[in-house]
């Protein structure tokens, strides 16, 4: 480093904590050597959290949050503002790959059990953040001012009427008005770009800080701060820059291409990112023939479905997210990689994951007899892959897991 | 000068009432904030009662009016709909609407004033989505069983014509029936029932 340079740094440590603050969580912050590409998810979805900042700022240019004017400023982005049209796709389909990034995330936290001792708090605001994301894709579907948005608007906030005494004037007060009108618009544009992107970066920040006190997991699940050489570094951790920032530039550029397909040749992604219905401005007089909202939420809207009971439908699908929270609580595994657990915790996750995915399936088909009945299947199943937990979780952990990080 | 003694009660005392006064404060402060997320005057002064004309309604025609940004139906009933919907039992879950919103003078079989005249918020009392009119009999997606009604696309509710929900399905209740008058015969006044406007 020349001697400018040098000076500068000095200078600045002297008032602010720069190369402390970048050793901590960079240069010196030591990670498990043995990252997979499970690992990616992580700082993806930081660079999806940049992207939608970003690509938001500049499409609030042009958007006007007004139920007369909103569905043509989307329009008018799309065709006359100079490429308005990249702008938006990136945003939109940045909100679906979002979640893809973050369920990859939490699955790979679930099967390596990263949300076990000493880092349930890592785990609980992770989940905080996943129901801030779900607030927010929500809110955001509303801006075009579509069939979709309008309708799905309706109904999600419906589902705060269904509490009993106070639900309805709660609605009322979230909706601004009697229906969803130009007040719940104007107030979910606030909510969307300002509220909660702030208290998403908040809960980012605690979720790193947090994971930084207690240390990564890895896919062996070994504590690596259990070997430390003479400097207190951990004998199987690596430092998290250059090493990991570089390995994680190969997954950005494998993210990138992909998000890239997608932006360019199928940016509505067959109805499944940007709904077909939603071409159509609001209507007010009018629900589409077959509503279902954006993919991932269906999982839990297939929940709601299932219930024939509108107060216990609203039960099930709050609680089927508020069960996650738990999950720190209801694993009694000692062992916590899914490498050395018996057979029933394996095939517990692989009924979770069909159930994920099949209720995901079900939510977004038009109901039917038959839809009903595997939606209530796979809900029973879902719950009973929590709930029943504790009692299955501690079964077949006979297999050893070794101290160190071995080099195969 | 005094020795220097750190009296801790009241330390702790100054503490805990600072700390209550400014929860107090806070409170006190957010309530305009919370307030003002509650509907605007301009937002309630929006629910003025509006005028249907059903001169030209012929039987089985469903007319759609916008009343307080809700759909508001009025449907011409034929002789046959008001025989089945008189006959209607345990499959309604609300035969007598006990539990419904709708005026003292709609509180009957049919639900309306006139029996062939029937007017309904055309908004699903599960979770506010506009029910599909179905007045085709025994249609292959709904059963051999149906006579005609309210299909909910969103979560499958179904209502009968005169808007009394089906057991077994999410909606609670059956549709609410808005406070209406006749003007003429052929004029409705929907969002008021007499009295005051």
């Amino acid at each position: 480093m020349s001697g400018l340079l040098k000076n500068a740094l000095t200078w600045a440590d002297d008032r602010f904590p720069l190369s402390k603050v970048w050793n901590e969580h960079l240069a010196e912050y030591y990670a498990p050597k043995n990252f997979n590409w499970m690992y990616y998810f992580g700082s993806l979805a930081i660079l999806v959290l940049v992207n939608q900042i970003l690509t938001g700022i500049f499409l609030t240019i042009n958007y006007k949050p007004d139920a007369q004017l909103a569905f043509d400023s989307v329009e008018y982005i799309m065709r006359d503002v100079d490429w308005g049209w990249l702008i938006r796709y990136m945003h939109s389909t940045g909100a679906s790959l979002f979640f893809v990034v973050v369920y990859l995330h939490m699955f790979r936290g679930l099967i390596y059990g990263s949300f076990k001792k000493p880092r349930e708090l890592v785990w609980i605001f992770g989940m905080i953040i996943y129901l801030a994301l779900m607030a927010e894709a929500f809110m955001g579907y509303l801006l075009p001012w579509g069939q979709m948005s309008y309708w799905g608007a309706q109904v999600i906030v419906s589902l705060f009427g269904a509490i009993p005494y106070v639900g309805e004037d709660l609605a009322l007060w979230l909706r601004g008005d009697y229906v969803i009108s130009d007040s719940t618009l104007n107030r979910f544009f606030a909510f969307h770009v300002i509220a909660i992107p702030l208290v998403l970066v908040v809960l980012v920040f605690m979720h790193i800080v947090a994971l930084h006190a207690v240390g990564s997991n890895n896919p062996e699940g070994i504590e690596i701060k259990k070997h430390k050489d003479k400097k207190g570094i951990p004998l199987d951790g690596i430092p998290f820059h250059p090493y990991y920032s570089v390995k994680d530039l190969v997954g950005v550029a494998v993210f990138l291409f992909i998000f890239a397909l997608i932006i360019f040749y199928m940016p509505e992604m067959g109805g499944y990112f940007l709904e077909h219905a939603n071409f159509v401005p609001a209507n007010p007089l009018k629900t589409p023939e077959h509503i279902a909202p954006v993919w991932y939420f269906t999982p839990f809207y297939a929940i709601l479905r299932a219930v024939p009971d509108k107060f216990l439908g609203v039960v099930a699908m709050g609680g089927a997210i508020f069960v996650m929270f738990l999950l720190p609580w209801l694993d009694r595994g000692v062992n916590k990689s899914i490498r050395y657990r018996g057979p029933v915790f394996k095939a517990a996750i692989v009924t979770f994951v069909i159930s994920f995915v099949a209720l995901g399936y079900f939510g977004m088909q038009p109901v039917t007899a038959l839809g009903t009945f595997c939606s209530r299947l796979f809900s029973v199943l879902y719950f009973a892959f929590f709930l029943l937990m504790p009692f299955y979780s501690n079964i077949g952990q006979d297999k050893h897991v070794p101290e160190r990080v071995s080099d195969k | 000068m005094s020795e220097q003694v750190v009296n801790k009660r009241r330390r702790l005392f100054l503490t805990a009432a600072a700390t209550a006064v400014t929860g107090v404060g806070a409170a006190f402060v957010a309530v305009p904030f919370v307030a003002s997320m509650n509907p605007s005057a301009r937002a309630k002064a929006a629910g003025a009662p509006v005028e249907a004309d059903i001169s030209k309604l012929e039987v089985g025609q469903l007319i759609r009016v916008e009343w307080r940004g809700k759909p508001v139906w009025v449907l011409k009933r034929s002789e046959e709909t008001l025989t089945n919907i008189a006959n209607a039992g345990d499959e309604l879950r609300d035969v007598g609407s006990n539990e419904s919103e709708q005026p003292e003078s709609c509180k009957n079989a049919g639900r309306s004033i006139k029996p062939e005249v029937f007017l309904a918020v055309g908004i699903c009392t599960h979770l506010g989505c506009s029910p599909t009119f179905r007045p085709d009999v025994a249609p292959d997606d709904l059963g051999p069983d149906w006579k005609g009604g309210f299909f909910c696309p969103c979560h499958g509710s179904k209502f009968d014509l005169s808007g009394r929900v089906f057991a077994g399905v999410p909606a609670p209740l059956n549709l609410v029936v808005p406070p209406h008058k006749y003007l003429t015969d052929s004029r409705i006044l929907i969002g008021s029932d007499g009295g005051q406007a």
